[in-house]
């Protein structure tokens, strides 16, 4: 038990990400399970519209900061050490860091369900309530009075500590650690998907960081990044939120793409076809991904020509 | 259970999602804006058919012409072949082509310009229920938009509190009602009818109960509608429950929230000034009927969680709901 809590051991760190991952998939998962059986008759009463709501914000944030990104850490902390031919991770001690940190901001998250009394609420759950993507100025004080947001926001904030230790881990890794010989056009699709990914999480988070600040500050200190009565625009979150979201999609599709082709030339028997092109697709696609977050905001009205811009971006 | 039952069983139950009615599907429009992006969806829709088609008969012959059995020699390792990878990205490129010209076009038909006779309706969106003002007829009304058939209406749409978005699925997309910022939609309905929508953007407890409908008429239909909502309130004949009703009105908290035309001010929940003429209430929950706006006036977030209506304090005796709603339903 204590060498698991002391581990600094990259193998081992990984175990850790990956079984506390799928903990936190199966949460997420009976969270869907709410909503499927609520919706699975009009006017379904199984749970009130309040806790509907938080299940299904939780669920979207579970799923993506409690699961998926885990999970590809899992792989990550597992993997790339072995595949780069380098002992363990550039900085062991910050590994062990970031996943008790990602461990700690899942469970402040999850604790929202149980706390309410904490917060004179008639009820136990105060979990967060605005959705996975926690639009302005629905989360603001004046309409969520409650501590669900500030859940929601501190338990991003910490997460994303956790992210951006390791994502400058692995990037020092992999770009410092190889083997002798290893030249990057030999590095392993994966090894290089984690490298992409990883820049795209060291620049994607401090934009949501941003946000989540301005909101916090709106909401504890009387800023108003976000008010529209005091001649600010609440589509100031949506651009931020979505600036973060879209690099955030690929940062979750990118390692399974570099799983995809490992996993398919080992079974083929054959090397991967293209390797280059997979590889310099990879990147290009950590680029693009910058450049189509408006087209989560069709329905913003922002003129038809910024829309038609963002239609044909292809990502 | 023999596995083709259980297999019949499943069919069976996906299929019965094809049942309808469907009120609220955008494959059945009823506008301009509906065909223009039917239209363009059918479109993208049998150039993505096609590229399924190639993409998935290539897998599934590479598959079977390929797949490993006892004695064969190890696969030939191949790295890889410039040719075929320009060709599969030029491909795309071109497809895309062909997908982004229409699309765009749609995008510039759709984007809420209209002629300058179009009929103009601002739409404000309130937690949870929508407020319809017609600048030109001096005419507010919520929760049910009338418009008329073959003409063009533009709305301009905004927020009182959080974002919401105006959806009526057969009429045109979505357009987000947003606080400090005026949306445009423009658009001709084709045919007489009452359409489904409902706020599409979630905003707060109660999103799913922030429903509307939109009701086409014929243009002389429309007049007549919006004729009647111009006069003034139904006066209840003295002596009727619904006079009471009125007097109950004018002394409880309704007023201080609810318009009825020169009887009260309020401006915080829809104008109820021919509240009866409206065919449901709460915006779209419920039919008009006494039995729910009784239930309505007693306890409101029973009905809509979050409501701000709340129970009345001291609550309003039964007698007292019986006669507000005989004089609320008068009000046609």
């Amino acid at each position: 038990m204590k060498r698991w809590i002391t581990t600094t051991d990259h193998k081992r760190i990984g175990l850790l990400y990956f079984w506390t991952a799928f903990c936190f998939f199966l949460v997420g998962g009976l969270e869907a399970l709410l909503i499927r059986l609520q919706l699975a008759q009009p006017n379904g009463h199984l749970v009130s519209a309040e806790t509907y709501n938080q299940l299904f914000t939780m669920h979207g944030t579970t799923m993506v900061f409690l699961a998926l990104m885990p999970l590809s850490a899992s792989f990550f902390n597992y993997i790339v050490p072995l595949q780069i031919g380098a002992r363990d991770v550039a900085f062991p001690r910050l590994n062990a860091f970031s996943y008790w940190v990602f461990l700690l901001g899942g469970l402040l998250l999850n604790a929202s369900w149980l706390v309410g009394p904490l917060f004179h609420a008639p009820h136990w759950n105060v979990a967060p309530n605005g959705g996975w993507f926690g639009y302005a100025n629905l989360t603001e004080r004046q309409f969520s009075p409650g501590p669900n947001i500030d859940f929601w926001l501190l338990g991003l904030q910490i997460l994303g500590i956790s992210s951006l230790a390791a994502g400058f881990n692995f990037i020092v890794t992999i770009l410092n650690m190889r083997a002798p010989g290893m030249k990057m056009l030999r590095v392993p699709a994966f090894s290089w998907m984690t490298l992409v990914t990883q820049f795209l999480v060291i620049t994607a988070f401090p934009v949501i960081t941003v946000g989540l600040v301005f909101l916090m500050f709106d909401r504890f200190f009387g800023t108003h990044f976000y008010v529209a009565t005091a001649g600010a625009t609440p589509l100031l979150w949506q651009h931020l939120f979505w600036l973060f979201g879209h690099p955030e999609v690929y940062i979750l599709i990118l390692p399974a793409m570099g799983i995809v082709s490992e996993v398919l030339p080992t079974f083929a028997r054959k090397p991967l076809f293209g390797y280059t092109v997979v590889v310099f697709s990879g990147v290009l696609i950590g680029f693009m991904g910058w450049g189509v977050w408006s087209h989560h905001m069709f329905a913003v009205g922002l003129g038809p020509i910024a829309d038609s811009v963002f239609a044909a971006r292809p990502c | 259970v023999p596995r083709h039952r259980l297999c019949l069983l499943a069919v069976a139950l996906a299929v019965s999602g094809c049942g309808g009615p469907f009120p609220q599907s955008t494959l059945e429009p009823r506008s301009d804006f509906g065909w223009a992006v039917d239209h363009l969806f059918t479109d993208i829709f049998w150039w993505a058919a096609g590229v399924f088609l190639v993409v998935e008969a290539l897998l599934v012959i590479t598959l079977i012409r390929f797949r490993h059995r006892e004695g064969r020699p190890a696969p030939r390792p191949t790295h890889g072949h410039t040719v075929m990878e320009i060709a599969w990205t030029l491909a795309p490129a071109v497809i895309l082509v062909f997908v982004a010209v229409p699309t765009v076009r749609v995008i510039f038909a759709t984007s809420g310009e209209a002629p300058a006779d179009a009929l103009k309706v601002d739409v404000i969106g309130h937690q949870w229920w929508w407020e319809f003002r017609y600048p030109e007829l001096a005419l507010v009304t919520a929760n049910e938009l009338h418009l008329p058939r073959g003409r063009p209406v533009q709305l301009s749409i905004t927020s009182a509190d959080v974002i919401h978005s105006f959806w009526a699925p057969a009429l045109g997309g979505k357009r987000d009602a947003i606080p400090g910022r005026i949306n445009r939609i423009a658009f001709r309905a084709d045919s007489m009818g009452d359409y489904a929508g409902q706020c599409a953007e979630f905003c707060g407890e109660s999103h799913a109960n922030m429903r509307l409908r939109v009701v086409v008429d014929s243009d002389s239909g429309f007049g007549r509608w919006a004729t009647v909502q111009l006069t003034g309130p139904a006066r209840p004949a003295p002596g009727t429950l619904a006079e009471r009703g009125k007097a109950v009105f004018a002394r409880s908290a309704c007023l201080g929230c609810h318009t009825i035309q020169g009887v009260s001010p309020g401006i915080i929940g829809p104008n109820l000034t021919h509240v009866g003429s409206r065919t449901t209430i709460a915006s779209g929950l419920f039919p008009n009927d006494s039995a729910h706006l009784a239930s309505w006036i007693a306890d409101a977030p029973a009905l809509k969680p979050g409501s701000v209506m709340t129970r009345m304090q001291p609550p309003l005796t039964d007698a007292d709901i019986a006669a507000l709603v005989a004089y609320l339903e008068g009000l046609r």
